[in-house]
């Protein structure tokens, strides 16, 4: 196990600079997430901590060493493909052999590990079977298996999960998770899946277009956004936003949009005339009586999930989703007045994207 | 707009029965969504519906007339597929039209007719371009804009999401909805996924090796599942289902522990049942069954907890924040007045 440094990192094709000067430091045996849209640059500097892409510039370093000239094998780290990449003429207990086979390993030492791994992720009763015996998920165990017998000092995950279905994709979740908590390996894991960023890290980065836009802890994140990307990409369904000007004369603050007029609470801060956008999750509004802190809206679509219920509306000229944990037999066309819960509201500067 | 009946319907591909006496009824203007796993026989009953597949045995009516052998093109119903079927060397205008056209319709006719779908799907400024132009969402919607000029009885889909992601999905099952509210057709649409269900459709049928399973309105089949597997597919994360017994005022799981029998149930003393919570119907309670921290999953808005009761794991999905770590106890109640009970062996709700 080891701590993973990563400082003032670029990558660059040719001119196109896709990577630009990032820095994160991953504590010994923590679980990070890097997410965000395809593009964003995570599977680049994942594969530079990996040593399948060059650095083009700064330094990654895995325990205290520097790793920028060391060939993937000496690194010492683990990774995991979202196509498992397994060799389909060997079976589970070989493909899990072999990179000890590779290094020389003792016959008893190969056993032993691959036993213990197969034990682990409950493959013992596969052993002898084939990728192309095995599903989708019990394929994906298997990729894990190989990284595991290798006891590397980090694990590498590559959007291990994206050609699972849903219900298979929740249960893998949670055992990459318990298999974390178990062994307790330093942990990079890339996705563009927020939902799994939020259940699985210890702390999250997100990225886009090549930068760092915010590290923190899951709730952190979704407490606390920086900016209006990370609030509008973390959460689900997304942040809602409504732009206007912030309008201070008199007492209660004002939110000036085109639709309409939002008192805001006293605390919020940001000068009057400034351009901004509140933002509210879906999860933040309750049913209220008119009123000057809530937006009238129109009801379009309404979406039971059973749990909760979904309503899309039209409020302020503009589309908005509200989920209620009570049930709502609302018509498409009736009219109701969404009340944001005022400690839940943000304000992002429209111009900077940055959070009040 | 019509109605369709589906009668006692059956399927066979040579001596292998793949539906095995399915009846539907589907009123005029209703959205039913046909769900269930793969290999269930949902998208060949539509299939059939849309006269792709023959019928071995029964009927299907569409509003007052037995189609059984009525070609496909002869039953006024348009189809919308998985992968959008769309002619690559055609525009989205062209596309649209294709149908309209070898209809023989007007000139006028169908370029009125493709603008009106084109308004109603905000595809106006992409009429020009060519399929390969457009994203995946864009796409969709010029196949749904397809259906919409043929001016059909009956839309049928198959599967039209599943090639789309999480976001966009989301999107687009909010405006097929918005769509049949606003035009009103008959709709019978297949999926996999029973979050599409739950959210888009006035009836679900859930369908499992041939059968129907349980045929009812989304919170129906959430609130009062039928059966076992109606239980475990309807509602995510899954039901926590526990197999034990009933013994006196409580039941017993397979691990000893005991769990509070819901008011006025039904089950006799002794009876081997399932006992069946959903995650988010777990309450925390410093008086509940001794549960123990496993996994801690916070999404935002909720936080779920793979929980260890001795050796039976469940799930629970709270409102609240949880700060207990892995191996720490987090004690539990189900709601008592939403707990389900089955019968063990048949697997029926009692």
């Amino acid at each position: 196990m080891a701590r993973v440094v990563v400082r003032d990192v670029e990558k660059a094709y040719g001119t196109t600079k896709v990577i630009h000067g990032i820095n994160v430091e991953i504590a010994d045996g923590e679980f990070v997430v890097l997410v965000g849209p395809s593009g964003c640059g995570k599977s680049t500097l994942l594969r530079m901590i990996a040593g399948l892409e060059e650095i083009s510039g700064g330094t990654i370093s895995i325990g205290e060493r520097e790793v920028n000239r060391l060939p993937p094998k000496d690194r010492d780290v683990a990774m995991v493909f979202q196509n498992y990449a397994l060799y389909p003429h060997m079976t589970v207990h070989d493909n899990m052999a072999f990179s000890l086979k590779l290094r020389k390993a003792d016959k008893s030492v190969i056993a032993e590990r691959v036993g213990k791994a197969a034990e682990i992720l409950n493959l013992t009763p596969y052993l002898q079977r084939y990728p192309r015996q095995l599903s989708g998920g019990q394929r994906q165990r298997v990729a894990m298996g190989r990284a595991i017998v290798r006891d590397p000092q980090v694990f590498l995950f590559d959007e291990p999960l994206s050609n699972l279905d849903a219900k298979l994709r929740v249960q893998m979740r949670i055992e990459i998770k318990a298999l974390h908590q178990r062994l307790k390996t330093t942990t990079i894991y890339v996705t563009h899946d927020q939902i799994e960023a939020m259940t699985m890290a210890d702390r999250i980065v997100v990225m886009h277009d090549g930068i760092v836009e915010q590290v923190g802890t899951p709730l952190e994140l979704y407490d606390h956004p920086s900016n209006l990307f990370v609030a509008g990409f973390i959460g689900s369904p997304a942040m809602n936003f409504v732009e206007g000007t912030l309008r201070r004369d008199g007492g209660t603050p004002v939110l000036e949009a085109t639709g309409g007029r939002l008192a805001l609470p006293a605390w919020v801060p940001g000068a009057d005339g400034q351009k901004v956008a509140l933002g509210i999750r879906p999860e933040h509004l309750s049913i209220s009586a008119t009123g000057p802190s809530s937006l009238d809206a129109v009801v379009e679509v309404v979406e039971p999930t059973g749990a909760d219920t979904h309503v899309v509306a039209m409020a302020f000229g503009q589309q908005v989703q509200a989920v209620f944990t009570e049930r709502h037999a609302f018509a498409p066309g009736a009219r109701v007045a969404l009340c944001p819960r005022p400690e839940a509201i943000h304000l992002f500067d429209t111009a900077s994207g940055r959070h009040l | 707009m019509a109605s369709v009946d589906i009668r006692n319907v059956r399927k066979a591909f040579g001596s292998t029965q793949v539906l095995h006496g399915v009846s539907v009824g589907i009123e005029d203007g209703q959205f039913v969504v046909l769900v269930g796993p793969s290999g269930c026989g949902k998208s060949t009953l539509l299939r059939m519906l849309a006269g792709l597949e023959n019928i071995t045995a029964g009927e299907i009516a569409i509003g007052d007339k037995v189609v059984n052998n009525v070609p496909p093109k002869d039953r006024d119903i348009a189809m919308v597929f998985q992968n959008y079927a769309l002619y690559p060397h055609m525009t989205v205008f062209e596309n649209m039209a294709f149908s309209l056209k070898l209809a023989g319709a007007p000139k006028e006719f169908m370029d009125q007719e493709v603008q009106k779908a084109a308004r109603i799907l905000g595809l106006g400024q992409l009429l020009h371009r060519y399929p390969r132009q457009l994203s995946g969402g864009q796409r969709q919607r010029v196949a749904m804009g397809r259906a919409i000029v043929r001016n059909p009885q009956v839309f049928l889909f198959d599967e039209p999401l599943s090639n789309l992601d999480a976001k966009l999905r989301v999107q687009m099952r909010a405006e097929i909805k918005e769509l049949h509210q606003r035009l009103k057709v008959t709709t019978v649409y297949v999926t996999h996924d029973q979050i599409e269900a739950m959210t888009m459709a006035d009836k679900i049928v859930v369908m499992n090796h041939g059968h129907i399973e349980q045929a009812g309105a989304p919170l129906e089949l959430y609130d009062r599942p039928a059966n076992l597997f109606v239980a475990g597919f309807i509602g995510s994360p899954a039901m926590n289902m526990l197999d034990g017994r009933v013994d006196g005022g409580a039941f017993v799981d397979a691990g000893g522990t005991r769990w509070p029998m819901p008011p006025g149930h039904g089950a006799s003393q002794g009876a081997e049942v399932v006992y069946g919570v959903r995650p988010e119907h777990m309450r925390l309670d410093p008086a509940g069954v001794p549960a123990r921290v496993h996994v801690v999953e916070p999404t935002g808005s909720e936080t779920q907890v793979v929980l260890k009761v001795g050796d039976v794991t469940i799930m629970g999905a709270f409102r609240e924040r949880i700060s207990q770590n892995p191996g720490e106890a987090l004690p539990v109640s189900p709601d008592v007045a939403l707990v389900h009970l089955f019968d063990k062996k048949t697997g029926k709700r009692i």
